[in-house]
């Protein structure tokens, strides 16, 4: 019974394994073993066994330390930015208001537009002569007016911010507020009983419950930030010059512009590590805490 | 929606109308004030988050000539057209890109990643919540890990491989990796599901002297069918928003998803037609927003399967 019961498990459950297997672990080992070999597959030589010297290469090289700190910046900048907006609409969208529910819907929308696509929308609205931002700067004559946001090096960066922020935020919002659902209403009205003022039943009673919802959403923000790639593709394809260049779109031009596997590889097995470091970070971080 | 789910009565249903409407009377002046800043900024903030789709909207309706003008007013312009649409859906760009074509490919594609996802993840979340099989933690860890892998580093090697096997410039390649992008919340959502569908149900079909599968077909499934149907919605919408494996692996302009044939579209050498660029950001971002709008409780309940466990 129990052996027949395991072996169904198993068959059931193996597809999807093997699935995640050939995609995800057959390229990471193919890559571990591309980023030790010089491999440039236009050139026609097969790999040849060179070391470090891709790795080597991510820290003498001219472009990948400049991408690194703009991913890192970006990704910092962002995350913060949409969590204190996120949580601050996921805790209006807490309480009980009339249009409520139109109100969570309509502010959701953005997150259906695919990410490539919002960065393509935000450019038509960042279009210096057909766009909408560079036209109500100058009506209303705040600075800005006559920047071309996307081919400055200092504005670009802001206009790619905005572009993220505003498909993002909502995501953020919505795992929030799923988190803020589950908090039991009995405790705060025990708390106010007791005398508690708005501010310490937040920081006493909301803040840590809501960490495992928090851990999640940061845990997706704070990745799918350090990955950007669309919306960079979209608006400014790392431009100008190199200014708003990130990791994920420098590995897409190693492996595809310039079939440099080997090199490829290391900056995907970089990306790969820092990956798993920032969910394991978050992970302990938010244990250890819960269990003081 | 959310006012008529809310109050789940518990055996005590002494004041359900009441509550809101007494002390609303005599709420004192300072209160007003702030609800009505409340109520301000929340009005402020969801203007600003749709009014891109009104731009988008009102710049795809703009005639070439409306737009060389440029931007000089918020409102619509005086002649309207769908000339942008027509364009974009009837004529091939220079580049041999048809955005029609291109919908039609996206949701071809959309739909297979549904039916694979679903007959995968079913099993698997089946298997996960209802035998006994061993490693189970690890093979949900594994899932879990799997759906935070980069993708742009996985387009190497998955390219060479692709290449190999004569897959590379076909729907299968992508449908095969968008995999990466549904398999894991689907497997953890549904295992979840199946998780709370009781016992009881399963039994009373197998005393009855029906197989495991049979149970499974005949009693699980229909009970299971809303968590599918979330799965299936979820998996069409992250399909959907693919660029990085499209741009990779296909090159064939007859072969294009929508979001790739959307970057070449509207620019000639001279300039850049956001009517057209807009129009066919409004045609990729409808059929979704309309899947959100209608079924966002799915929706979430799918994307916050693992927050709240």
């Amino acid at each position: 019974m129990l052996a027949s019961d395991r072996r169904l498990g198993y068959a059931l459950v193996a597809p999807t394994v093997i699935v995640l297997v050939v995609i995800t672990g057959y390229p990471l080992a193919y890559n571990l073993w591309n980023s030790f070999h010089h491999y440039v597959v236009t050139s026609g030589q097969p790999a040849t066994f060179n070391g470090l010297a891709n790795y080597a290469r991510l820290f003498h090289g001219q472009s990948f330390l400049p991408a690194l700190e703009n991913t890192a910046g970006f990704t910092v900048v962002s995350v913060v930015l949409e969590t204190a907006i996120g949580l601050a609409l996921a805790l209006a969208l807490n309480r009980p208001f009339r249009g409520r529910g139109a109100v969570r819907a309509a502010v959701f929308i953005p997150w259906a537009v695919p990410t490539v696509v919002s960065g393509m929308l935000w450019k038509s609205m960042f279009d210096p002569q057909q766009g909408f931002v560079n036209y109500v700067l100058r009506v209303l004559h705040l600075p800005g007016g006559h920047v071309t946001w996307l081919a400055n090096t200092g504005t670009a960066w802001g206009a790619i911010l905005v572009a993220d922020a505003w498909r993002n935020t909502p995501f953020m919002a919505i795992l929030l507020l799923a988190g803020l659902q589950v908090i039991p209403s009995e405790i705060y009205e025990a708390a106010r009983i007791d005398g508690a003022t708005a501010w310490q039943s937040f920081r006493r009673i909301t803040l840590p419950m809501l960490k495992p919802a928090l851990m999640v959403a940061l845990i997706f923000r704070t990745l799918s930030a350090f990955l950007i790639y669309d919306v960079v593709y979209a608006m400014t394809s790392g431009g100008p010059g190199s200014s708003t260049d990130v990791l994920s779109y420098l590995d897409w031009r190693a492996f595809l512009v310039q079939s440099d596997f080997g090199y490829g590889g290391a900056v995907a097995v970089f990306l790969i590590i820092v990956c798993l470091a920032i969910a394991a970070a978050y992970v302990r971080a938010f244990r250890v805490e819960t269990v003081r | 929606m959310s006012a008529l789910s809310a109050p789940q009565s518990t055996g005590a249903p002494t004041h359900v109308a009441t509550p809101d409407v007494a002390p609303r009377l005599r709420r004192p002046p300072g209160k007003i004030a702030l609800r009505i800043a409340f109520a301000l900024l929340i009005v402020i903030f969801v203007v600003g988050m749709l009014f891109p789709f009104y731009w988008i909207i009102i710049t795809s309706l703009k005639s070439p000539a409306a737009l060389n003008r440029g931007t000089r007013s918020v409102l619509p312009s005086a002649h309207l057209t769908l000339g942008a649409y027509r364009t974009d859906l009837l004529m091939t760009s220079v580049t041999g890109v048809n955005f029609g074509r291109a919908l039609l490919n996206s949701v071809g594609i959309g739909l297979c990643v549904v039916a694979v996802t679903v007959v995968l993840t079913t099993m698997a979340g089946y298997a996960l919540s209802r035998t006994r099989i061993r490693g189970k933690k690890s093979i949900l860890g594994f899932v879990l890990i799997a759906g935070f892998f980069p993708p742009l580093a996985m387009v190497g090697p998955l390219f060479l491989t692709y290449e190999r096997v004569h897959l590379l410039d076909s729907y299968p390649s992508l449908i095969i990796t968008y995999m990466v992008y549904t398999l894991p919340l689907a497997t953890w959502f549904l295992a979840n599901f199946f998780s709370q569908i009781p016992h009881q149900l399963e039994e009373a079909a197998l005393v009855d002297g029906a197989t495991r599968l049979q149970a499974l077909r005949k009693v699980i499934l229909p009970v299971a069918a809303p968590g599918i149907f979330t799965v299936a919605i979820l998996s069409f919408i992250l399909s959907w928003n693919d660029f990085a494996f499209s741009v990779s692996f296909i090159n064939t302009p007859n072969m294009f998803t929508a979001p790739l044939a959307l970057m070449g579209l509207g620019q000639s050498q001279y300039q850049v037609f956001y009517n057209r660029i807009d129009a066919a950001v409004v045609m990729i971002t409808l059929p979704v927003a309309l899947l959100v709008i209608f079924a966002q409780r799915r929706i979430v309940s799918g994307l916050t399967a693992g927050a709240l466990k």
